[in-house]
């Protein structure tokens, strides 16, 4: 168990590209610390590089107290589990999971025991026999599990562990990856695009975009502080809406209305300079039923918009409607869109919004509904560099 | 349900169809060899007199036998040639699979050209130079050429199983705390051996065969292999036809060969790979 630290790392590719640019990210032991991002963001390149199978362009690696930039990867005492597993086929699943122990000379009798106890925590017992070609893909992935934790590693890498799996298998092995992690309380590094995992899993998670670190904290700080635009965007699910806006004074001009400014920004805002535009990120469950908030009505502004679509989760339903406008134009929002695989559907966002309302709402689609939103959780950015004017 | 056992039943006559064409001549060089010189001629394909004289002239006069020697000398050169080709045509195919290099495709672009090359048109020019080398009618005069034609085919075999292989796995291996040299006993040796056996069956077949090299290039029983011995064979006299003889030969050589494919073809397992990653 360790710490890693990166301190400056960068990696350029012989081609020339930079996959990584300046990154500085402190683990500290025992963290469970998630990399995100789009595809092609660097961070399985990062990932690679804290193992070893990437040669670091500048920039120093630590783990523990030795830096181990120009150190094997077998000399670096951490173990990896690939987004393909990569078990091997000739080998049974005792024998994948013994292969680091076997090499790193352990006597037969303490292979035997660890590997039991792994198959155990695993529950793999009944198949230490079989060769991986003959098991379920969710065996596999815990075999590849097993194959990292049976060492006691400083760290446990993980490259899209989960990515394989369908969708219910992915849920079920998040939670048991969650509860391994805690147990073991090794320091973890978890490479995923799925921000679902990201919020669900990491003490604290990373937002890469283009090889850049956006933004490091906990999920929650994440979610309710988003640094810029692309962080905003990305964390959350329905995804932040996105509106063109003006600030006048002490409200700001939106396509829903005029919304009146927290004390905050409205000091950043003027800061900003009046009458810029910017965009307001505005989270689904900042919108309510107008018909369902009570006290809280005054926080916030209503108005009525004309419901597109209606979905029910059971718990709660996703509210649908156009407000009239023509979207925003960013480079990192175009990014995300395209990353979705949405940047080619035809309604793919631009002046849609999502609200999510209680499923007691009795709003159908088709219906001139009116809406509340809630003021207090307007979120600012500026529309050039997308950065959050709360965190200007 | 019906439509599948009639397609059952086509690819069945089929099949049968073919294996009859293809073993019938098998079937008919193994009854000539067991008959004897008076009914070799009778046509039928149960022989009426089984012998087994036919196989023992063979060996009668033991190292000087008609095929004692020529045997040793296919199994010897068709071994050292197969070793040698499949040593080089891995370091050589790992390299083509692997690595990025300058003239790469230069390299199977020649390995092809090579391998298609009409083997009888260096015939000629191997006589002279082999005469003035002093390798005519010795080991590796046979070798030599053997490799020329054997390699490629082997390098083409090889690139195409070693593509196949995840080198994730050797990642993985790295990570695990593998040397790259124990990586690569461990882990990628096991997963290419199907690619190297099979390979190493086309080239000893290749080199077992071979017809046109061996009767230009020898020219006694020192280095004489089997295929080109058996144009050597006289009859009992000068008016009896050899065909008995020759038959039983053929029936020999092809034994080694079937041994050959049998004992390896365990190993070939196809799917060897399949469960490494989830593709």
């Amino acid at each position: 168990m360790a710490e890693i630290v990166l301190d400056g790392i960068s990696k350029r590719f012989d081609d020339g590209f930079e996959a990584v640019k300046d990154m500085n990210l402190e683990i500290s032991d025992g963290e469970f610390m998630i990399l995100v991002g789009p595809s092609g963001c660097g961070k399985s390149t990062a990932l690679r590089m804290i193992a070893g199978l990437e040669d670091i362009t500048e920039g120093s690696l630590r783990i523990g107290d030795n830096e181990v930039n120009d150190i094997a990867p077998r000399d670096r005492d951490i173990a990896m589990v690939f987004q393909n597993y990569a078990l091997y086929p000739h080998m049974t699943v005792r024998e994948n999971m013994a292969f680091p122990l076997k090499l790193a000379g352990a006597p037969a009798a303490e292979i035997k025991d660890k590997v039991e106890h792994a198959a155990e925590t695993l529950d793999l017992t009944q198949h230490l026999d079989r060769k991986p070609a003959n098991l379920s893909g969710g065996q596999r992935q815990r075999v590849a599990m097993g194959r990292a934790i049976v060492r006691d590693p400083k760290a446990f890498l993980m490259d899209e562990p989960l990515s394989n799996l369908d969708a219910k298998l992915r849920v079920q092995m998040r939670t048991s990856v969650a509860r391994l992690q805690k147990e073991l309380s090794t320091t973890t590094v978890y490479v995923t695009h799925d921000q679902t995992e990201a919020m669900t899993l990491g003490d604290r998670v990373a937002v890469m975009r283009s090889g850049i670190l956006q933004q490091v904290g906990s999920p929650a700080e994440l979610y309710d502080h988003p640094r810029n635009i692309f962080v905003a965007g990305f964390i959350g699910s329905p995804s932040m809406n996105f509106l063109p806006a003006t600030v006048d004074g002490d409200r700001a001009k939106l396509a829903i209305g005029e919304v009146p400014l927290s004390d905050e920004l409205r000091a950043e805002a003027a800061s900003a300079g009046a009458g810029r535009d910017l965009v307001a990120g505005i989270r689904p469950e900042a919108f309510e039923d107008a018909t369902l908030v009570g006290d809280a009505r005054d926080r916030g502004i209503t108005f009525r918009a004309k419901i597109d679509l209606v979905e029910s989760m059971g718990s709660e339903k996703y509210a649908y409607f156009e407000v009239g406008h023509e979207g925003v134009a960013s480079k990192e929002l175009a990014e995300l869109a395209e990353d979705a695989g949405l940047a080619e559907t035809p309604s793919g966002g631009a002046g849609q919004v999502v609200a999510r309302i209680e499923a007691a709402s009795e709003i159908k689609r088709g219906d001139d509904a009116e809406l509340w939103f809630d003021a207090t959780t307007l979120h600012l950015f500026d529309v050039e560099s997308g950065q959050s004017l709360r965190s200007a | 349900m019906k439509r599948g056992t009639r397609e059952y039943t086509v690819w069945s006559v089929g099949m049968i169809v073919i294996i009859i064409a293809a073993l019938f001549p098998v079937l008919w060089i193994l009854s000539l060899s067991l008959k004897d010189p008076a009914t070799i001629a009778d046509g039928r394909l149960i022989p009426s007199e089984w012998t087994f004289d036919n196989y023992e002239a063979l060996f009668t006069g033991g190292f000087d036998s008609p095929l004692l020697r020529p045997l040793i000398n296919s199994v010897l050169i068709a071994l050292i040639s197969t070793s040698i080709a499949i040593v080089l045509a891995s370091f050589t195919a790992y390299a083509i699979a692997r690595l990025d290099f300058p003239g790469k495709l230069v390299i199977l672009g020649g390995a092809l050209a090579i391998a298609m090359f009409p083997a009888i048109s260096t015939v000629g020019p191997l006589f002279d130079m082999w005469r003035n080398l002093g390798l005519y009618d010795t080991y590796p005069g046979l070798i030599i050429p053997y490799l020329t034609f054997a390699l490629p085919l082997a390098i083409y075999t090889l690139v195409a199983f070693f593509r196949e292989i995840p080198w994730d796995l050797e990642q993985a291996a790295a990570v695990d705390g593998a040397t790259p040299f124990q990586a690569f006993r461990k882990v990628i040796v096991p997963l290419a051996a199907p690619g190297v056996f099979t390979a190493a069956i086309l080239v000893f077949i290749f080199c077992w065969n071979d017809f046109v090299f061996a009767i230009s290039l020898t020219s006694t029983n020192s280095s004489r292999t089997v295929p080109a011995a058996l144009a050597f064979f006289t009859g009992d006299s000068q008016f009896t036809a050899p065909t008995g003889n020759i038959a039983a030969a053929a029936v020999l050589v092809t034994i080694p060969i079937i041994i050959f494919v049998l004992f390896f073809q365990r190993r070939i397992v196809a799917g060897l790979t399949s469960g490494a990653v989830k593709g």
